[in-house]
C-alpha cells in the first residue's frame, strides 16, 4: 500500500528523519513510536505531501509523492497533532468546508456529515464555534475532519495526546474499528496505546528506525526475561538476598524501598524464560517473613521501548 | 477551480462573520466620506476626482489589515496543515485567498457608488472617469491584495504583516512624489514604479495599457512571492 524508501529530511544542518525505509500493508494498524523529537511527526508530514522530503522516495498504491501529489492527498485523511482547526468556524461550516474540498457532492455531503457525527459523537457541538471547544471535543472534530471522505489511509499524529481516559478510550475505539478495513497510521509516545490498538510498530529515535516488527514478536522478545516483584515485613534486605540468591535462576536482586517499620520491597530478576515463582515461594516459607506482594512482572513494551532508545 | 471558488467563498464569508469586515469598512467609509465632502462643496464641481486621489494613501492602510490574517493566522493556528494536506494544489489556495480580498475590496467600494448617485443630482456628471476610477480601484486593491498576501506569507505574526504590508503598500503609492531623492537617470524607472501615478491616469479616464499592465505585473510578482516564500517553508 504504502512504501517508503529512504527517506531523509534536514531542517539546515539537523537531520530529523535519517534514511528511512519502511512498508506498509493494506488494512494494517501501524504504529509510530519514540521519544519526543524522534522525527514522528516530520515522518509523518512528509508522507501526507506537507513537507518536502530532502532525499527519499514515497509511493503510495501506484502513485509517485512527487507526480502525483493530488491524487495521494485524495487517498488520505491526515489529523495533524493537537487538531489545529479555523478558530472561528461553527464545527458544521467547518464540516460543510472540508466536504466541499474533498469533492463530496451535496446529497452526499449531508449524509456523510450525519454519520461521522453519530462515530466522532459532535451531535451537541454541531453550532458551537471551534475556540469554544476544549481539546478533547477539538480533537474529534479533527477526526471527522480526517475521516470525510472515507479514506483509504488514515493517518493519525498523537491521536490521543490531551484527552481524558474516557475520550481516549472511545478514540481507540473508534480507529481499531476504522483499521478493520482501512489502512491507519498513528504516531504516539504513548505505549499502551501501541499495544491497545496496532498491529505492527515502528519504533524510531534520533531519525532512525530501531525496531520494526510485529507486536506479538515484539512482545515475545521482551517477554523472555521478567522479574519477581516481593512486598515483605520483618525482614531485613541482607537475609532476603542470602536466601534468594541460593535459589538456583535467580540472576539479581534489587532493592526497591526499605523502611524501618515498613514493608521491604524488592525485586527479583529471573533468567530468561524460566519461572521461578514456586522455589522463591518455598524458600521463603522456611522462613517467618510476612509476605504481603507477590506477583511476577513480564517485560512490556515499555522496557524495550526504553533500551532501544535511552542513551548509553 | 472548484477549490479555488470554495476556498475564496470560505475567506470571504470569514471576514462577514468576525467583525473585520464591518468595523473595516465602516472605517473606510467615514475616512474617504469625511475627506471627500469637507472640500467638496468648496471645489463646486461634479467629479469624484478628490475621492480617487485619496484612495491610494487609504487603500495602503485599509487592505494590508484585510490581508494581513490570510496566511499569518493559518501559519499561527496550524490549520495551514490541515488544509495543505486536503486535496487541494497550493496554487488553488493561493488564488483562492487572493480573490476572496479582491472581493472584499470590491464589497468596500460598493456602498461608494452612493457618492457618484449624489453628485449625478445636483450637477452634471461625467460617467467616464467614475467607471475609469473604480476600475482603476478595483485594480490598485488587486495589487495591494497580492502585496499584503506577500507580507502575511512572511510571519506567523499579524501585526508584523500588517506593517510590512503597509510599508510596501505606501512606499509604492508615495515613491513618485519622493523623486527629488533619486539621481536624474534613474527618474524614469522610479516614477514609472509608483502606483498612484498609475491609478491616477486611470482615474483621468484613460485606459491605458502600460497601466493595466503595470498593476498586472505587481499582482503577479507579490503572489509569485508569496508563492517562494511559502514553498520555502515547507
Amino acid at each position: 500500500m504504502i512504501h517508503i524508501e529512504n527517506l531523509t529530511k534536514y531542517y539546515n544542518d539537523f537531520c530529523a528523519v535519517d534514511q528511512i525505509s519502511f512498508d506498509i500493508k493494506k488494512g494494517e494498524i501501524l504504529g509510530l513510536l519514540g521519544p519526543n523529537g524522534a522525527g514522528k511527526t516530520t515522518t509523518l508530514r512528509m508522507l501526507t505531501g506537507y513537507f518536502m522530503p530532502t532525499s527519499g522516495t514515497i509511493s503510495v498504491k501506484d502513485y509517485q509523492l512527487d507526480d502525483n501529489l493530488l491524487e495521494i492527498k485524495k487517498l488520505m485523511g491526515y489529523l495533524p497533532e493537537s487538531a489545529p482547526l479555523y478558530h472561528s468556524m461553527l464545527v458544521y461550516d467547518y464540516l460543510d468546508y472540508v466536504a466541499g474540498l474533498r469533492g463530496l457532492d451535496k446529497n452526499k455531503k449531508i449524509s456523510r456529515i450525519r454519520q461521522l457525527v453519530d462515530l466522532c459523537g459532535l451531535d451537541e457541538i454541531m453550532h458551537r464555534t471551534i475556540s469554544e471547544l476544549s481539546k478533547g471535543l477539538k480533537q474529534r472534530v479533527g477526526l471527522a475532519h480526517a475521516m470525510m471522505d472515507d479514506p483509504e489511509i488514515l493517518i493519525l499524529d498523537e491521536p490521543t495526546s490531551g484527552l481524558d481516559p474516557n475520550q481516549i478510550a472511545e478514540i481507540r475505539e473508534i480507529i481499531r474499528h476504522i483499521g478493520e478495513e482501512k489502512t491507519v497510521i498513528l504516531s504516539t509516545h504513548i505505549l499502551s496505546e501501541v499495544e491497545a490498538t496496532c498491529d505492527r510498530v515502528v519504533i524510531i529515535d534520533k531519525g532512525k528506525i530501531v525496531a520494526n516488527d510485529r507486536m506479538e514478536i515484539l512482545k515475545q522478545f521482551a517477554g523472555q526475561s521478567h522479574f519477581i516483584h516481593l512486598d515483605i515485613l520483618r525482614a531485613t534486605f541482607q537475609d532476603v538476598n542470602d536466601k534468594l540468591r541460593a535459589i538456583d535462576g535467580v540472576v539479581g536482586i534489587e532493592k526497591i524501598i526499605e523502611k524501618p517499620n515498613g514493608p521491604l520491597s524488592v525485586q527479583v530478576a529471573c533468567k530468561s524464560a524460566s519461572d521461578l515463582r514456586e522455589s522463591v515461594y518455598h524458600a521463603i516459607k522456611q522462613t517467618d517473613w510476612v509476605l504481603i506482594e507477590f506477583h511476577q512482572e513480564t517485560k512490556t513494551l515499555e522496557t524495550i521501548f526504553r533500551e532501544l532508545t535511552e542513551e548509553d | 477551480m472548484q477549490q479555488v471558488i470554495r476556498i475564496c467563498s470560505k475567506e470571504f464569508k470569514d471576514y462577514f462573520i468576525s467583525p473585520i469586515a464591518y468595523i473595516v469598512i465602516s472605517i473606510f467609509l467615514l475616512v474617504t466620506g469625511w475627506f471627500f465632502f469637507t472640500t467638496f462643496f468648496y471645489y463646486n464641481q461634479a467629479d469624484l476626482r478628490n475621492f480617487f486621489n485619496l484612495l491610494p494613501i487609504t487603500f495602503s492602510f485599509m487592505i494590508p489589515a484585510v490581508t494581513m490574517r490570510l496566511f499569518s493566522e493559518e501559519l499561527n493556528v496550524g490549520s495551514y496543515e490541515m488544509l495543505l494536506t486536503l486535496p487541494v494544489t497550493f496554487k488553488d489556495i493561493l488564488v483562492g485567498k487572493f480573490l476572496a480580498g479582491v472581493l472584499f475590496v470590491a464589497a468596500a467600494l460598493v456602498p461608494t457608488f452612493a457618492y457618484p448617485i449624489f453628485i449625478a443630482f445636483m450637477g452634471q456628471l461625467e460617467w467616464g472617469p467614475v467607471a475609469g476610477g473604480y476600475l482603476g480601484a478595483l485594480l490598485l486593491g488587486a495589487s495591494f491584495v497580492a502585496v499584503g498576501l506577500f507580507a502575511s506569507s512572511l510571519t506567523r505574526n499579524q501585526i508584523i504583516a500588517f506593517i510590512v504590508g503597509m510599508a510596501i503598500c505606501f512606499t509604492l503609492t508615495l515613491i513618485d512624489k519622493m523623486l527629488f531623492f533619486f539621481p536624474r537617470s534613474l527618474l524614469g524607472v522610479v516614477g514609472y514604479l509608483g502606483a498612484d501615478f498609475h491609478f491616477q491616469n486611470i482615474a483621468r479616464g484613460i485606459i491605458d495599457s502600460r497601466d493595466i499592465v503595470y498593476f498586472l505585473s505587481v499582482v503577479f510578482i507579490g503572489l509569485y512571492g508569496t508563492h517562494i516564500v511559502m514553498q520555502e517553508k515547507n
